[in-house]
């Protein structure tokens, strides 16, 4: 270790590491999808010749467009209240809802799909107090299910605000005589008001980019990314016109929510005392929470949760015998269940290592301006629809390198869509270290490995374990990118094809399929959360 | 107008009792200090006062309302915060007219209180910085302007000046009080800086580990310490121990350490009693003398600081304490290291204090 130590501190050494990172990121996430999309850019021609492909793909663009800015908006007006009650509430009971809060991001998208679809749409369950089904799969349920998936993003990032920011501003805002409401109005969203543009960019861009359980629930409604999955085999053109639509104007929506939103003024300069103070008291404050719960419990954490019920319907029939016994199609659903783990370890793995330098560059600037630059293309692989993704990287890899084994292409996909996650993560957590800590470390003799190893490591272990679990979980859940660049299937592939019913399954191996994998996830989670409980948290 | 009543008040984190069943009475237009070591529980007090926290036991009244269950925003209070807590996203003008606009005055009134809370503080020219463009003293400057412009008549300021370096510090203390006197505020001050304390209050309370030791004019706290801690926190005092040798009503003879004998007036105390003597080092005087005067001790200078104002000596005492005697440098004879001198004071400038029970060490202990 000394000899690595020692080897850190030579430029040639330390400044290729940070090289090779950026050579990664631009060789394998950044520049692949784009140029997946550019050396087809000639097949673009036959759209423009097949009137009813043309506004099919338009209307497909403006459903995912309408979706994404109506769910994001409903999601930070949903999500705050909630993020509030948890921050700010002194109740021992909070802890547990917090907890609860994070249910939804271990169920894989493809499952929390089919438990939306069972829950809304299904006639035994809440639809038989109305009719026959009272939300049918299309644009409301579709609105649900991005509504559901992006609130605990929301309510994460909204939260860690609240617990970042100084309570002292709202302290001396009350003391002004500012009651709750118009303090929280005035002071606390004016200060967190990066955070709220940033959750609602998350809450966008997974609207935006989410496929497989949108196809789940989409029934003949077509968004973007379930025209690029209905098209990508018939319509090569079609599909490489509306990733690009849906990336460029993506893009340019980010660069206006990040410029218009900084200048955006919220309203602090008028006062209702009156009205705020009636609104801020025990009366209004009970309505608001039980309206906040209600909508989590109800749209949020019940729905997510719902196809586990009839995992336990399974349990003492023969399909769960069934399913031990890995008979068709089961003997298929276990062994997409291992590429899946597995996969999710080695895109873990692999974030870590080109990952971790690339945080570093961002965080501390290493490159100067070119960093700030670097810090803007990290975040574009996730404003990419995975799909669209999917497909550009497979159009990239197979014309570049035929040869390239399928499970590459799957590593890269998924590589290139956790990347952000990681990143953006290990870098708020390296910038909230003080670089008075490294440079005491250094003048007291360490060298550069050996500061990263005794202090950045140790004070940023949480937050690199939480990137870690970020990246596994959404490697595990992501379905999209999956069916679009290869034929091999992971879990959620599987289930979203018995779901579709291209083979022929019971709704109760459905039910036990969706559970098995909510179980095997959870219990991974809940031991890599044992394993970081307390750890580095200073 | 507003004085502030504290009974039995009474708070609790967890085991930690912050505050100790604290009985105080702030007078109306005054300037009160409280003051103690860090942990003490005086900001704690402060919060309580503000209505930041609620008490566990004990009431708190603000002119003759008991406000225990009154919000921050209904108690009519303005608060400095040690970190002065500007809001980062308004600029200074905005921060001023902050608490005008809340409580609904209208924008006339707002901006009259504005302009003028500003002149006071001499900031009218920055009136559009924003927080992070302003130095330290203007930052406090806007903190104590936003704090007034909200009309309250009951000022509370936890360590205001805390974050400032010391020449800012010094003048901004007198400033603040000045402020404070014309506007006819009463003001509740907290503080760990003694010297803070003593210039700009009209009465301090001294606490420690939750508890209110003294309260008094800084004189009263000065001349007539009521506990060693009070003597040792406002001031500063030598610590020499002993035994009452012999004792009348008022004077004792104190036989101290290696068997040397000293007068001190006597606090009731009787012969026998193991006691402590606190001799502030500015009491004494130095002199070259060989023969042994009236309560005069044998000694050898070990260190001597020149502090500008003052020369600071550590002398060796004959029976091995170590003592510090400060003369001013302008009008006393030097002395240098190694000199065998001859220091002494007067009976009544020694201030004798029973042995603690829990020890000298803890006694005098600041956290």
């Amino acid at each position: 270790m000394e000899k690595l130590d020692r080897l850190s501190s030579k430029p040639t050494v330390k400044y290729g590491v940070y090289l090779a990172a950026v050579v990664l990121f631009f060789a394998l996430i950044l520049i692949p999808p784009i140029l997946g999309i550019i050396i087809k850019w000639g097949t673009m021609g036959e759209i423009f010749g097949d009137v009813d492909l043309l506004a099919r793909a338009l209307n497909a663009v403006r459903n995912s467009f309408v979706i994404a800015v109506f769910v994001s908006v409903l999601d930070v007006a949903a999500g705050v209240p909630m993020a509030w009650l948890i921050a700010r509430s002194k109740s021992k009971w909070i802890n547990i809802l917090d907890t609860l809060a994070d249910v939804p991001f271990i169920v894989p998208t493809a499952v929390l799909g089919y438990s939306l679809l069972l829950f809304w749409h299904n006639p035994k369950t809440v639809s038989e107090f109305f009719w026959d089904s009272l939300i049918p799969p299309g644009a409301i349920l579709v609105a649900l299910l991005h509504f559901t998936f992006s609130y605990p993003v929301v309510v994460r990032v909204i939260v860690g605000a609240l617990l970042d920011y100084k309570i002292e501003y709202e302290q001396a805002a009350r003391t002004l005589g500012a009651p709750p409401l118009t303090t929280a109005r005035t002071v606390t969203f004016g200060i967190i008001k990066p955070s709220l543009i940033a959750a609602f960019i998350l809450a966008f861009a997974r609207s935006i980019s989410e496929t497989g359980a949108t196809m789940m629930v989409a029934g003949a409604f077509e968004n973007g990314p379930i025209f690029i999955q209905n098209t990508k085999e018939t319509f090569v053109g079609a599909t490489v016109f509306v990733s690009l639509i849906l990336i460029v104007f993506s893009c340019l929506i980010f660069a206006a929510v990040r410029v218009l939103g900084e200048r955006l003024k919220l309203p602090v300069k008028g006062a209702w005392p009156t009205v705020e103070r009636k609104l801020s008291y025990s009366g209004a404050m009970l309505a608001r929470n039980s309206v906040t719960l209600l909508i989590f419990f109800m749209v949020v954490l019940i729905p997510s949760l719902f196809a586990a019920l009839p995992a336990f319907e399974a349990i003492p029939t023969d399909v769960f015998s069934k399913a031990l016994s890995r008979v068709y199609p089961w003997d298929d659903y276990w062994r997409s269940l291992i590429l899946s783990y597995s996969l999710g370890a080695t895109v873990t793995v692999l974030n870590i290592l080109i990952g971790l330098p690339m945080a570093i560059i961002v965080a501390r600037k290493r490159f100067g301006n070119f960093s700030s630059m670097l810090n803007t293309l990290v975040d574009i692989p996730i404003i990419v629809p995975s799909v669209a993704l999917g497909v550009s990287l497979r159009l990239f890899w197979k014309e570049l390198l035929a040869f390239i084994p399928d499970v590459w292409l799957l590593i890269f996909a998924h590589l290139a869509i956790t990347y952000p996650y990681f990143v953006r993560s290990m870098a708020a957590a390296i910038e909230r270290i003080s670089i008075e800590l490294e440079e005491a470390s250094r003048t007291l003799g360490a060298k550069p490995l050996c500061v990263f190893r005794t202090i950045v490591f140790p004070l940023t272990k949480y937050s690199m374990f939480s990137g870690a679990i970020m990246v596994f979980t959404r490697s595990v859940s992501e379905t999209g990118a999956t069916m679009a660049v290869t034929e091999l299937k992971t879990a959620p592939v599987v289930l979203v094809g018995w779901v579709k019913e291209k083979i022929a399954v019971s709704p109760l191996e459905i039910g036990l399929g969706c559970g098995f994998l909510i179980l095997i996830s959870f219990i991974i989670l809940l031991a890599l959360r044992l394993i970081v409980r307390g750890k580095g948290r200073y | 107008m507003p004085d502030v009543r504290l009974v039995n008040v009474t708070k609790r984190f967890g085991k930690i009792v912050a505050v100790d069943r604290v009985n105080l009475h702030i007078k109306d237009k005054e300037y009160f200090s409280i003051l103690g070591p860090s942990g003490c529980g005086k900001t704690t007090l402060l919060r309580l006062i503000a209505g930041l926290i609620a008490p566990d036991e004990g009431e708190i009244y603000i002119g003759d309302r008991l406000v225990n269950d009154v919000p921050p925003e209904d108690r009519d209070i303005g608060f400095v915060f040690q970190t002065f807590a500007l809001f980062p996203h308004m600029n200074a003008w905005e921060n001023v007219t902050y608490g005008p606009r809340v409580k609904g005055f209208d924008m006339k009134k707002a901006e009259r209180i504005g302009h003028e809370v500003l002149e006071m503080v001499r900031l009218h020219e920055r009136l559009d910085a924003f927080p992070h463009e302003l130095s330290g003293g203007m930052m406090q400057r806007v903190a104590v302007a936003r704090a007034l412009a909200a009309g309250a008549k009951l000022l509370l300021l936890d360590e205001p000046l805390g974050h400032l370096d010391a020449k800012v510090r010094n003048e901004l203390r007198y400033e603040i009080r000045r402020m404070v006197k014309d506007l006819e505020l009463t003001a509740i001050h907290v503080t760990h800086d003694q010297s803070e304390a003593m210039a700009i209050s009209d009465r301090i309370a001294v606490m420690k580990k939750g508890k209110v030791l003294q309260v008094g004019t800084p004189q009263e706290l000065y001349m007539n310490p009521k506990s060693i801690f009070v003597a040792n926190f406002i001031g500063g005092a030598n610590f020499l121990e002993g035994f009452i040798a012999e004792a009348t009503d008022k004077m004792a003879i104190v036989e101290l350490r290696g068997g040397v004998k000293v007068q001190a007036v006597n606090k009731g105390l009787g012969k026998g009693e193991r006691v402590v003597l606190a001799v502030r080092p500015e009491v004494f005087t130095i002199k070259r003398e060989k023969s042994r005067g009236e309560n005069s001790i044998f000694g050898v200078v070990e260190r001597v600081a020149f502090e500008g104002t003052n020369l600071r000596y550590e002398v060796r005492l004959e029976n091995q304490d170590l003592i510090v005697v400060v003369m001013p440098s302008l009008s006393c004879e030097w002395f240098s290291i190694g000199e065998k001198i001859t220091v002494s004071f007067q009976p009544e400038n020694a201030h004798l204090f029973a042995y603690p029970e829990t020890g000298l060490r803890e006694e005098l202990a600041v956290e």
